[in-house]
């Protein structure tokens, strides 16, 4: 039996925020663990000299301000094995073991490639805001946002508020679809004020829906995008282009452990029962990781696996009921943003697909599988690890990314060589 | 509000806020970022660590991701520039 | 049926060699494998072509395939780089191997030399300091062995060879064989399937040994050759259940290849951490800078090994046209050019370039 935490939990967004505070409240010695320097996961990312949102703040206080939660920042997860975590942190690689782990990995963007996507000044829309939010200059930049979903309006709000010139927002799904969206809302109230508070505050900025930026085009970065619209072809000089099409689930670390995944459109997320128990005893997951369900259900869930894996099932059962009414406005959202087949024909042949490696997409035509193609092209094999390239090819129908292996992110030959018996921990 | 932190980029030194990624700093100079294999020009795509569009030198270690370090007193950052 | 003048299973390098050979030599060529091009063991090696010199026979066929390389040296996909080997001796018992294994590889025709302390860390500054010297082999080289088989097989194929994509079940008891979706072909079999080769020919002994080797991110200049260290031999050709030795391969791409482990015994592909952290904690001894690279990947594959190291080519003992090339363990890169050059030759009954007595599947009958 090694050493280590009562509960580990990987991530610090909502989702393991909530399973840290939950669980460390039974009495639990528990790790909470993130790539990134901040607590709060995306949607609570801190922004330079700026004091985030009460409800991020009061998130982040009950978990790192509490006496049985160890808070290690900066901390990736490399590798696995039977009840403990090898990781690394900016001081080098080490195990973690843990009796109970929740995984709270989140998600990350859908990026789907275009002609020009990879000219300097093009970004995700979520990756504009988490840009903005470290510093990245954009005063006096003029901006189009575009892809789908409410993370659009988001990422406008962010970079409105950091003196950005916002030249339009270009939503894909059709008006007809985000009317019916709209008139759902008042069951979600906190949503609905959401949105109201966010169109407020981009009073003036264009909303188009059913558009789709089909190029961006620049000499050594982006100078001007093409948005294919209800009324034709328009194009817009621009400084920079923030495009996400939503977003998709890190199972990379679940599906390493071996915890059954089910697939949600395209793209696997984790499988788990009521109490957020994962195939695998002992694992649990919460949050977007689950499928893509937004905050409110994140924090939710997180609750309730912090819950369980402290052996607190009433608190975990408390918390079913505003779980599926969260679960059920994610539902809504993929109904109504679904993406446009056009979307899905965007890149041509000579579109770059895998970033890190300079693969055309014509380069896989003919190869069944992402292990054929790898072998073949180089596609996947670059830094990223098929992050993006393998998400992008699995919505465009290509094939689906293929296993995981360690290690998880590219880290250090010396943490891979960690030994296990010399880093215990606590 | 506390002090600024310094730090140098491509040699050229560089006042920015506490907390502010080495990513946005090299922005803020409207440097390039790094090149890629056939030697285009890339710069951040994801901001959260995933794509590693961003990867520069740092403190003399390559690849790293500008995005996901906060700036330290007297880093030395190199880009593909 | 279909009837063809020999059928290849297996598109491994060696398989794919075959093919290529016995379509140059006009014949009417069949080529069965189910999954990709150069996806098992082929994907997985190095690349590393070496005179391996530890067995004359090893030698022989090394010596014979690097010389049939050189007509790759020009592909631009197989990404062939004559960087050199250097063999690095971690002590002075190491150095005083150096003599004979010169011998060795002179005698063979492979130009070698030794290299004093000084010289070795101008070759490669990387290494740790107190190295006692080591030997260099110029010739050496690397390549990105499935782009090689990928090559070689589309060149058969644009002889006129027939791609059946399937696995095949079972010989024929004259010959031919059968494919996984009951179709059948006829004529004279060619078996190079590597570490599956005891499905269709269970009488040759056959041991699959696992590897796993490290690639790190792009970081260009900081190895130069292909280096091992001269202990090599002991952990590729001892009888532990698992070794590890040092053993670096600088890429094109400015990526490091890190091996190497052996271990008998492990049958699943998972990457075992374990292991991983032997094998790197060996290559930091002799490359202390690798420690703060980053790593992109790891993976693992499966030598196949036969019952005495050296692979079966040849005629299988007691079976008129069933025919084999298979059990090149670690050295299956670099022999497979000479490999299917020599098995085609004797299935063409024309004299091999070198000796093929020491390989003849025959020795190992049961």
């Amino acid at each position: 039996m090694r050493d280590g935490y009562d509960v580990l939990v990987v991530g610090a967004g909502p989702a393991g925020l909530a399973a840290a505070a939950a669980a460390a409240g039974h009495g639990a010695r528990v790790g909470l663990i993130d790539a990134q320097a901040g607590a709060g996961g995306q949607v609570w990312r801190r922004e330079v000299a700026r004091t985030g949102p009460a409800l991020a703040r009061r998130g982040i206080a009950a978990a790192l301000g509490h006496p049985g939660v160890a808070w290690l920042p900066q901390t990736q997860v490399v590798g696995a094995e039977a009840g403990a975590l090898l990781v690394e942190d900016p001081q080098g690689g080490r195990w973690l073991g843990y009796r109970a782990l929740v995984l709270a990995a989140g998600a990350r963007e859908l990026l789907l490639p275009f002609p020009g996507w990879t000219l300097p000044g093009v970004t995700g829309a979520g990756g504009l805001q988490a840009l903005a939010k470290q510093g990245w200059p954009l005063r006096g930049c003029r901006v189009v946002i575009a892809g789908s979903g409410p993370l659009l309006l988001a990422a406008a709000v962010t970079a409105r508020r950091h003196g950005a010139e916002l030249l339009g927002v270009y939503e894909q799904a059709g008006g007809e679809h985000l009317r019916r969206f709209a008139r759902g809302l008042w069951r979600w109230p906190g949503k609905a004020a959401q949105a109201a508070w966010m169109r407020a505050r981009l009073a003036g900025v264009p909303y188009r829906c059913g558009s789709v930026v089909r190029r961006a085009s620049g000499e050594a970065r982006v100078q001007a995008v093409e948005v294919d619209g209800p009324h034709g072809l328009q194009r817009i000089a621009c400084d920079l282009l923030a495009v996400g099409y939503g977003l998709l689930p890190n199972v990379e670390l679940a599906r390493l452990l071996g915890c059954a995944l089910r697939q949600s459109g395209a793209h696997p997320c984790v499988d788990t029962d009521s109490r957020q128990r994962t195939s695998v005893e002992g694992i649990y997951a919460a949050g977007e990781l689950c499928g893509i369900g937004g905050r409110d259900s994140a924090r939710l869930e997180g609750a309730i696996a912090g819950h369980a894996a402290a052996g607190d099932d009433a608190g975990a059962a408390r918390l079913q009921r505003p779980r599926r009414h969260a679960r059920r406005f994610a539902e809504r959202l993929d109904r109504h943003f679904a993406l446009d087949p056009r979307v899905r024909a965007l890149a041509e042949a000579d579109t770059v697909i895998c970033r890190c490696e300079d693969v055309p997409l014509s380069a896989l035509d003919g190869h069944a599988d992402a292990r054929s193609a790898r072998l073949a092209t180089r596609c996947g094999m670059g830094a990223c690890q098929g992050r993006i390239c393998g998400g992008a090819l699995a919505e465009l129908g290509r094939f689906p990314r293929d296993g995981s292996r360690p290690p998880l992110f590219p880290a250090r030959l010396s943490t891979l060589a960690a030994d296990p018996v010399s880093f215990r921990d606590p | 509000m506390s002090a600024p932190v310094r730090l140098q980029i491509n040699g050229h030194g560089v006042e920015v806020p506490p907390g502010t990624s080495v990513a946005a700093a090299i922005a803020r100079l409207g440097l390039p970022f790094r090149r890629s294999v056939q030697g285009h020009w890339r710069a951040p795509l994801c901001g959260i660590g995933v794509c590693f569009e961003c990867r520069v030198r740092i403190d003399g270690l390559a690849q790293q991701r500008a995005c996901m370090l906060p700036v330290r007193e007297g880093m030395q950052v190199w880009t593909d520039a | 049926m279909k009837s063809y003048d020999l059928i290849v299973v297996g598109a491994g390098i060696v398989g794919a060699a075959c093919a290529d050979c016995a379509s140059e030599a006009g014949l009417r060529v069949a080529l069965v494998e189910p999954g990709p091009i150069g996806g098992g063991a082929t994907a997985a090696a190095m690349g590393h072509l070496v005179a391996m010199d530890d067995d004359p026979a090893e030698l022989a066929l090394a010596r014979y395939s690097l010389g049939l390389w050189q007509a790759m040296a020009d592909l631009p996909q197989a990404e062939y780089r004559r960087c050199g080997t250097l063999w690095v001796a971690a002590s002075e018992e190491d150095r005083a191997r150096i003599p004979a294994k010169l011998a060795r590889l002179d005698a063979a025709g492979v130009a070698a030399r030794a290299v004093d302390a000084r010289e070795l860390y101008r070759l490669e500054p990387a290494l740790v300091a107190g190295l006692a010297g080591g030997l260099l082999v110029p010739a050496d080289a690397v390549v990105f062995p499935p782009a090689v088989a990928r090559h070689l097989v589309e060149r058969a194929l644009r002889r006129g060879t027939a791609f059946y994509r399937s696995g095949a079940s079972h010989i024929g008891a004259a010959a031919g064989v059968r494919l996984h979706d009951h179709s059948e072909l006829s004529g004279p079999v060619l078996v190079a399937t590597g570490c599956a080769l005891p499905q269709l020919l269970p009488g040759l002994p056959l041991r699959p040994r696992k590897g796993h080797l490290a690639i790190t991110d792009r970081y260009p200049g900081t190895v130069h050759h292909q280096v091992l260290e001269l202990g090599y031999a002991d952990s590729a050709h001892g009888e532990a259940d698992s070794s590890v030795a040092f053993n670096v391969q600088p890429r094109p791409t400015g990526q490091i290849l890190i091996g190497s482990s052996r271990e008998y015994g492990a049958t699943t592909p998972e990457v075992s951490l374990p292991m991983v952290r032997r094998m790197l904690q060996r290559a930091f001894r002799f490359m202390p800078v690798l420690r703060q690279l980053d790593a992109l990947r790891l993976w693992t594959g499966f030598r196949p090994v036969s019952a005495d190291g050296q692979p079966y080519l040849g005629r299988v003992a007691g079976r008129r046209d069933v025919w084999v090339a298979a059990g090149h363990e670690g050295l299956g890169i670099t022999t497979s050019l000479g490999s299917a050059r020599l098995v085609v030759d004797l299935v063409l009954g024309r004299r091999p370039a070198i000796d093929p007595q020491p390989y003849d599947p025959a020795r190992v009958a049961r």
